[in-house]
């Protein structure tokens, strides 16, 4: 592998892993912080990447799309967690992959009626339609480059969020004790509300983002659910910081699976998984 | 209930179930059979989810391990020896379940679930991505397996009628199976790590060999249920591996009520009748089908199995819940 074929895969790798992160981050707070397991979670990738389609099909601008796309994304998600996941906290997880199980068919055979079960593509924003010339055959698109720049200062932005803010604060303290925060006179059913909402807003823009590379398809969420399930075992539960370690590894050990062991490249991750899980049964970041 | 009650109404279902063939409705036949092998599936689960309290989300793996292991060791042309073949593919099922509990079971709860899904979904992509068994497109099962035992034949797999009565046999045996590994030791042990695993542990059990064993046994009786697939519809995808399947199965046990063997197989019949009265109606049932499933959590947090109480405290007009 020559230096320019590696710094492309490198910078993919960066790409999907990052990608990866906004996805995972929702799913391991929401796991973290309201004991959910959350099957339904790649369904709202699934969904941002449809909105991309639609919003941009009808503005004719991506960037429209996304900024129209995140709102509807919260509101999405808060109306979820009032209507049907505030009743799941108490049960255990059996009726939980239930439920979020129901929510995919309905979510899916919901795209089908609305969009139909063609693969659309979403243009590149034209700002951004470029590519850098690395050598004198190979050259990076700017549009993947620009994924990366935004995930990275949303992660930051995260981390400002989690650490630096009395909303952060009550969301760590939420992850830590539930009944203690209550009964410290913060309304936790709020932040729940807030946390599930910003779930549901990542994994959306995830989609958005991804829908100019991957295009939109039917089942699209499927596989990105149970890649982050992946993130989040290796990564330790309600752990931000482990899903952003493990979406790195997944998104490199994928990239450069698929280049360097072809045959097995579908299996690679779930690999890494399985000799995480020997290592350290709960996640490489997990407390205690 | 009261147990001669229960007694004689699964014998009239099983009387009933024996009929079937009698009507001569080939379409009918082959809709119950494939019940009959879901319901085998359902069972299997329940052995995991319903008595030892391990929810896996990826069951389907040992059901199409085993469905594509009746494919690959059949001859191409000519019928395989089903003694042969038939505790072949459960065997491999079981060695899968056995390897792959090795690591799931070192994890609980969300992790469980979590792990088991992903596990499934990495043998899902061994058929998917290699050519192993056909890749994307599946494999067909040419000829079914023959019962030959030197030159006596008991029974004609072909024989559309031999078929269903092989699998309500196969059916009764894992029931009777199940049914005598509850009553043992080894039953009860599981179900006291149900209820509470750290007490199992505190009375000097090693419950990880016992949640092993489980989830080995239920890998081999879920291989059971895939062999027959196979032979019932002679045609394995990698789709019977995916996460819908696994999905699907675990929908049959709950809706049945957990914990309940006759419930997984009440939930089998129940799971593959709406399947096939929704797509009836439209080409989305799965639309209907989520609806139903979300709804039943919502109101009926106990399954179908709960619904004759339900309905005898509100007749009673009985508000103790």
């Amino acid at each position: 592998m020559d230096f320019a074929t590696f710094l492309i895969q490198t910078l993919n790798a960066l790409q999907y892993g990052l990608l990866l992160f906004l996805v995972a981050s929702g799913l391991t707070l929401v796991f973290g912080i309201m004991g959910i397991i959350n099957l339904a979670h790649g369904s709202f990738y699934m969904i941002g990447a449809y909105l991309a389609f639609v919003l941009t099909s009808a503005t004719g601008s991506l960037v429209l799309a996304i900024v129209l796309g995140i709102p509807l994304a919260l509101l999405f998600g808060a109306f979820l967690e009032w209507a049907l996941f505030s009743h799941l906290y108490k049960r255990d997880h059996l009726e939980q992959v239930l439920l979020t199980y129901g929510l995919i068919l309905v979510f899916e055979e919901l795209r089908s009626l609305l969009v139909g079960n063609d693969v659309h593509g979403v243009a590149i924003p034209a700002f951004l339609d470029a590519s850098i010339r690395l050598t004198e055959v190979m050259s990076y698109p700017v549009y993947r480059l620009a994924i990366s720049v935004v995930c990275i200062v949303l992660a930051v932005a995260l981390y400002f969020v989690i650490q630096r803010t009395r909303l952060g604060m009550m969301i760590r303290a939420g992850n830590d004790d539930r009944t203690m925060v209550e009964a410290l006179g913060i309304n936790i059913n709020m932040i729940y509300r807030v946390v599930f909402a910003l779930g549901v807003a990542l994994a959306a823009l995830a989609g958005m983002l991804a829908a100019p590379i991957s295009s939109v398809f039917p089942n699209m969420g499927g596989q990105v659910l149970i890649i982050s399930f992946v993130i989040v075992v290796i990564g330790g539960i309600g752990s931000v910081w482990g899903a952003l370690v493990a979406a790195l590894i997944v998104g490199f050990a994928d990239t450069f699976g698929k280049v360097l062991l072809p045959e097995i490249a579908g299996m690679v991750v779930y690999l890494v998984m399985a000799v995480v899980l020997l290592w350290r049964p709960e996640g490489i970041l997990k407390k205690g | 209930m009261n147990p001669q009650a229960s007694l004689i109404l699964k014998l009239a279902a099983f009387v009933a179930l024996a009929c079937v063939p009698l009507t001569g409705e080939s379409f009918y036949v082959e809709m119950i059979a494939k019940m009959l092998v879901m319901a085998i599936f359902a069972m299997s689960l329940d052995l995991l989810v319903g008595f030892t309290g391990l929810v896996s989300l990826g069951h389907a793996a040992y059901f199409g391990i085993a469905a594509y292991a009746a494919a690959l060791l059949s001859p191409k042309y000519e019928a395989a020896n089903l003694w042969v073949v038939f505790p072949a593919a459960v065997g491999l099922s079981a060695l899968a379940a056995f390897v792959i509990g090795l690591f799931v079971l070192r994890t609980k709860g969300i992790y469980f679930i979590m792990v088991t899904l992903a596990f499934a979904q990495m043998a899902y992509f061994v058929f998917h991505d290699t050519p192993v068994g056909g890749g994307s497109d599946g494999i067909y099962l040419n000829v079914k397996p023959s019962a030959a035992i030197g030159g006596w034949e008991p029974f004609d797999l072909s024989n559309a009628d031999h078929q269903y009565y092989f699998i309500l046999a196969i059916l009764l045996l894992v029931y009777l199976f199940l049914w005598r590994v509850l009553q043992s030791p080894f039953g009860r042990v599981l179900v006291g790590i149900k209820s509470n695993e750290h007490r199992m542990q505190s009375m000097g059990y090693f419950t990880f060999r016992y949640k092993l064993g489980a989830f080995t046994l239920a890998g081999a009786l879920g291989g059971v249920a895939g062999f027959l697939y196979a032979v019932l519809f002679g045609f394995v995808t990698p789709e019977l591996l995916s996460w819908h399947e696994s999905g699907n199965v675990l929908l049959m046990v709950i809706l049945g009520g957990m914990g309940n063997l006759v419930g997984a197989v009440v939930g089998a019949f129940a799971f593959e009748g709406m399947r096939g009265v929704f797509e009836g109606w439209t080409s989305h049932w799965q639309l209907l089908m989520g609806g139903v499933i979300v709804a039943v959590v919502l109101f009926l947090p106990g399954g179908l199995s709960s619904l004759p109480g339900r309905l005898r405290r509100a007749l009673q007009g009985d508000e103790a819940k």
